[in-house]
């Protein structure tokens, strides 16, 4: 008789850290957590569509010394033709003193959807792209760069 | 009152073949003043940016990018292009001023 409640509560206590971990993964995976500049950034080329997340890689280094030159490449999961390619991608930096860093206007000829540049960060941050594709989806990449010098000037 | 916009250098792969998928490599010199900087006597140090680089091939647009302050002093872009036949580059880079400095590369295919 004993067993019973203890059995429940430890079912509760499961239950509940289990819904927990799902409560703090989520804002992460729906592209929440962003600061409010950067979400308007985002809205304002999006014209409110919420981006899905995936097809848009960013390539960082994970650990930046100097933020005045970071270098970033961003690539999307497309074939490139002319019925069905990436047309722009937008590159956000979520707490620089203005979330936006460049946009990136693809076509067919360029045979891989990629470009690379590089960038400032003014401190540890993530580092946002959305693309564009021809049939008007909308896609999402993030990463974390952690800075330890930031570049924004003073 | 825009800072001249500097030497830009440009690098095509030197073998190519049709069909093949290159990178081309861009760079040009320039200060990126974001305008988030002040001076020794605390004046904000006015923006002044390369805005627009437009690469076009044979006369179209090929690949294009809008750049804003965050982009690093001195800008390096790089893209992927498709050789599919012989041509020319152009490479246009344009400041917050209008002014525009071009470059050009011959494509070649072996």
């Amino acid at each position: 008789m004993k067993t019973g409640p203890t059995t429940i509560r430890r079912r509760h206590l499961l239950a509940a850290a289990a819904g927990g971990v799902a409560i703090a993964a989520l804002p992460r995976a729906a592209g929440a957590e962003m600061q409010p500049a950067t979400t308007e950034a985002i809205r304002k080329v999006t014209g409110g569509k919420t981006p899905q997340e995936g097809r848009v890689t960013l390539r960082l280094p994970p650990i930046a010394e100097n933020g005045n030159t970071v270098p970033v490449t961003v690539s999307v999961d497309s074939p490139m033709t002319a019925a069905d390619h990436v047309k722009t991608v937008h590159l956000f930096a979520d707490r620089n003193p203005t979330p936006d860093v460049a946009t990136f206007h693809f076509t067919p000829a360029m045979g891989r959807a990629q470009a690379d540049t590089r960038m400032r960060l003014g401190q540890t941050q993530d580092v946002i792209a959305v693309a564009e594709m021809s049939d008007g989806s909308l896609w999402m990449g993030r990463t974390e760069v952690k800075v330890t010098i930031g570049g924004c000037g003073g | 009152m825009a800072a001249p916009i500097g030497q830009p250098r440009v690098r095509l792969p030197a073998q190519v073949r049709a069909g093949e998928v290159i990178e081309i490599r861009t760079l040009i010199s320039h200060a990126m003043e974001t305008g988030q900087r002040r001076d020794q006597q605390g004046n904000v140090i006015p923006r002044d940016i390369i805005k627009r680089f437009v690469a076009r091939f044979e006369g179209e647009q090929v690949f294009a990018m809008d750049l804003a302050p965050a982009i690093s002093a001195n800008p390096y872009i790089a893209f992927p292009f498709k050789a599919e036949k012989p041509g020319t580059f152009e490479f246009t880079w344009t400041n917050d001023a209008g002014e525009e400095r071009k470059a050009t590369a011959e494509l070649k295919l072996a």
